[in-house]
């Protein structure tokens, strides 16, 4: 929805090779930037971050697009691994893109390498990525298809993975993948971008100190979400419970319902977590927070932004708009990538308290 | 883990912190400013879900009109001016919440409207929420504006803060800013008082404090044994379109010497505050502008550009701007040479210069560092050295450039400059939000930090106003420069033997 302009490829700036290798494409890569710089010396080339994304090569295609929907927040050099199965050599292709986004007469240029390689290659793909990253950047890994093997052996060289929890195949092992990665580099989940919202409103509900102590008094926490997305309730639970010292209980699932208790200060905390059939995108669908003295509070989705709803002791109940506009999973995805450049500490506390319900 | 009663536990990590709930008031809500400024600014805060989450809008302007009439008109404002393309859900969200009151400010029953329109909010909410007054008005009606809402019982709210934000200019000379902070201190404490300059809510502005206090590189050499001269310029390339009316009045030391072209220059020589506390940064800069004397009238340079060539066209000389007098002596051009009266910066010149008209738009900040002691290659001709200059450029292609001397190619050691350079533009990911939505996010939160107190206000007039005195007194023709131009060439007379102006 930005009105900054588009990335557009630039027509002077591609080669391709076949069977190649990677100090050709390094060169190759070298060779478009000089070139480009002296065909037109407006051009500065973006240097923020380097993104390595390993995908199937029948789903490029639609990971190219995603990529392409991230508004502003394009990686400075894209490196697009496309694992064939059964595939023994690399063939490769770099192109430039312009985008319009610096203000003045200058223009950013941002770099795509395009690598077609096979399953072999994974394991060692440090070796083939290692030499196409620009030095001294952040180097965000992506692996939206799995291949573990691949995101292993780049992580001496990455400083940021990302993940969406939501597209493990169980919450159980998408917590513990996530917390394994966490202790090699910094871990940004799509899962737990996806509940920032909902965070920030939750946390900006009990911030008048007069109704700040209720947050000591929470007795049960309902929360629901996408078919898939269980997980982003448990980062949510976690979030909360981490924050406000609960010890987690065990959650026990029934009828597709997950129930179970944390132990808090003061009292137990019931907690739900329900799969909405309703919602067709990943994410959390709706929050109830309730209280000992009777307050609640709730947030569900709704036009224009979280609709939500207080309910005082005295069975008051208020309903209000809280503004905002939803981001997509374009915005979330390119949230993601500018959260690789920034520094979550309540994330690990989160996936530690959320991965302890599960046990 | 331990869980601190009296905090909010919750915010750890969260990037945009819980803003009370909030209504804010504009005063001047049909101006240039508010449809051109403050309601995208408001809009693009809802869009990202950064305003309080409860927040109510009240207009409040001469013109005669219903909420809704007033709801269509910023809608257009918001579609036309937003940085973004306006989510309709969440404008048509927004705009449920905005009331409209119409009437001029010395109307008493405009005050008692609206104190009926915040009570209503409140009273529907369950709980008080900030206020938060705009003056976007004339200056002519800031002090009045303030009297009525104390008159009125607005000034204060229980269990919640009341706030008031004042647009500049404030004030015309210091006499009448000092009256104006005392009138405006006889309702409020200076802890509700936000005045603005815009300026400061740019982030290439804030940058200039992050350059200087978290790189270690340049603070050995920050100070007067290094530093030879330094150039403050903020050159524009168009004339005064249709402002004749607020420019004629005001010129160029006024409208950006006074308030934009000072606060560089304090956040440039300031001291590194303890922390980045509110007060402690102010402290910091009122007492540069504490240092800095009003300049000698041989040290001030103003002018007025006459017909040239603009981007290719013709252009009219000031004189001939449609609502321009024709005998104004409004300068369109001023420049002036400061000396900060301090350890750090004694004996250094910084060069002020800022102008409509000229051959670019640009504003930077040029530190220019003393040449080397020995040239040890000038037997080989090296013709071109010159010494180091440091530019950090607020506008346009934000960022620092670093002239070095470099051998140039070939068999003899011959030097010339080549620059090391660094955009912004090239480095961050995020876009950076309009000043405004920075300033207005920070009235909300109750963080003056970049707003100007009332002693800051009046320690730059005091460097301002015995110039505008002495040209009181002045009859002697105005320079004059070329439309399209460096500006005049009477500018050169203030600079020290050895320094020059830097091309705009």
């Amino acid at each position: 929805m930005s009105k900054t302009a588009p990335e557009v490829p630039d027509a002077g700036a591609v080669w391709a090779a076949q069977n190649t290798t990677p100090s050709d494409i390094e060169e190759a890569l070298r060779h478009l930037l000089q070139e480009q710089h002296a065909r037109d010396g407006a051009h500065a080339p973006a240097r923020v971050l380097n993104l390595v994304v390993i995908v199937d090569r029948d789903w490029r295609g639609e990971i190219m697009n995603r990529l392409e929907q991230v508004g502003r927040y394009h990686a400075s050099r894209t490196i697009v691994c496309a694992v064939e199965t059964g595939r023994q050599t690399i063939d490769a292709s770099v192109a430039m893109t312009i985008g319009g986004d610096v203000e003045g007469d200058l223009h950013l240029t941002r770099e795509r390498v395009l690598l077609d390689l096979g399953e072999k290659h994974l394991a060692k793909l440090d070796t083939i990525v290692d030499p196409l990253v620009v030095t001294d950047l952040p180097t965000l890994v992506w692996s939206p298809h799995g291949h573990p093997e691949a995101v292993d052996a780049l992580l001496h060289m990455a400083q940021v993975v990302l993940v969406d929890s939501v597209n493990e195949p169980d919450p159980t092992s998408a917590l513990r993948r996530a917390r394994e990665l966490a202790r090699e580099v910094y871990v940004v989940d799509l899962a737990w971008l996806r509940t920032t919202p909902w965070r920030e409103r939750v946390a900006a509900t009990f911030d008048p100190p007069r109704w700040r102590e209720e947050l000591f008094t929470i007795d049960g926490v309902t929360i629901r979400h996408g078919p898939e997305s269980s997980v982003a309730g448990l980062l949510f639970f976690g979030w909360l419970g981490s924050r406000l010292g609960w010890k987690p209980g065990t959650l026990t699932t029934v009828n597709g319902t997950a129930r179970g208790t944390a132990h808090g200060r003061r009292d137990d905390i019931t907690l739900a977590l329900e799969s909405d059939a309703g919602q067709s995108v990943p994410g959390l669908a709706g929050v109830e927070i309730h209280t000992s003295s009777g307050m609640s509070i709730s947030l569900d989705r709704g036009p224009g932004g979280l609709i939500a709803r207080r309910r005082d002791r005295k069975g008051n109940e208020q309903s209000w708009t809280v503004l905002g506009a939803s981001r997509g999973e374009g915005g979330i995805l390119g949230e993601g990538i500018r959260q690789a450049l920034l520094r979550d500490p309540a994330y690990r506390r989160a996936l530690d308290c959320g991965e302890a319900l599960l046990r | 883990m331990a869980v601190v009663e009296h905090e909010n536990p919750l915010v750890e990590g969260l990037e945009r912190l819980p803003v009370h709930p909030t209504t804010l008031v504009i005063f001047g809500a049909t101006g240039d400013l508010a449809h051109r400024k403050l309601l995208p600014a408001i809009y693009n805060l809802a869009h990202e879900g950064a305003l309080p989450e409860r927040f109510n809008l009240i207009a409040v302007s001469r013109s005669d009109m219903e909420n809704d009439e007033y709801r269509r008109l910023a809608r257009e404002s918001i579609a036309k001016y937003s940085r973004r393309q306006a989510d309709e859900q969440v404008l048509d969200k927004l705009l449920e919440q905005v009331r409209y009151v119409p009437g001029t400010f010395d109307d008493d029953s405009v005050f008692e409207s609206l104190g009926q329109e915040l009570g209503k909010f409140d009273q529907e909410a369950g709980l008080p929420f900030n206020r938060i007054f705009y003056l976007s008005t004339s200056p002519a009606f800031f002090a009045l504006i303030i009297e009525k809402l104390g008159e009125h019982g607005l000034q204060r709210h229980d269990d919640a803060d009341v706030r008031v934000v004042i647009e500049k200019p404030f004030g015309t000379r210091l006499a009448e800013a000092q009256d104006l902070n005392r009138q405006v201190l006889s309702v409020l404490d200076e802890s509700q008082v936000y005045r603005i300059d815009h300026y400061l809510g740019k982030e290439t502005v804030q940058n200039v404090l992050a350059f200087r206090f978290a790189n270690g590189m340049f603070e050995p050499i920050w100070n007067r044994n290094f530093i030879d001269y330094v150039q403050i310029t903020a050159s524009e390339d168009l004339g005064i379109g249709s402002r004749a009316g607020y420019y004629d009045s005001a010129g160029a030391l006024r409208d950006l010497v006074q308030n934009h072209m000072l606060q560089l220059m304090t956040l440039l020589c300031m001291e590194p505050p303890v922390t980045f506390d509110a007060d402690e940064v102010r402290d910091e800069k009122v007492k540069v502008l504490h240092a800095v004397a009003p300049p000698p009238p041989e040290d001030v340079v103003r002018a007025q550009y006459t017909a040239g060539m603009a981007e290719g066209k013709d252009a009219v000389g000031y004189l001939e701007e449609e609502g321009v007098p024709d005998d104004s002596r409004t300068e369109t051009f001023v420049a002036l040479r400061l000396e900060v009266d301090n350890w750090r910066w004694a004996g250094v010149p910084i060069y002020l210069r800022t102008g409509k008209r000229l051959a670019r738009k640009v504003t930077e900040i040029a530190v220019t560092l003393k040449p080397v002691p020995h040239l040890a290659f000038e037997a080989e001709g090296s013709v071109g050295v010159q010494p180091n200059h440091l530019v950090l450029t607020v506008q346009p292609n934000e960022g620092v450039s670093l002239s070095l001397g470099a051998k140039i190619p070939g068999t003899r050691l011959r030097i010339r400059p080549v620059n090391m350079e660094f955009l912004y533009g090239t480095s961050f990911l995020s876009q950076s939000p309009e000043a405004y939505e920075r300033l207005i996010l920070d009235a909300m939160r109750g963080d003056p930090t970049l707003f100007t107190r009332d002693d800051e206000v009046e320690a730059q007039w005091h460097i301002i106003d015995p110039i505008l005195e002495s040209w009181g007194r002045d009859e002697t023709p105005l320079a004059e420069y070329a439309a399209g131009s460096q500006g005049p060439e009477e500018a050169s007379r203030i600079l020290a033997p050895g320094h020059r102006w830097r091309a705009i």
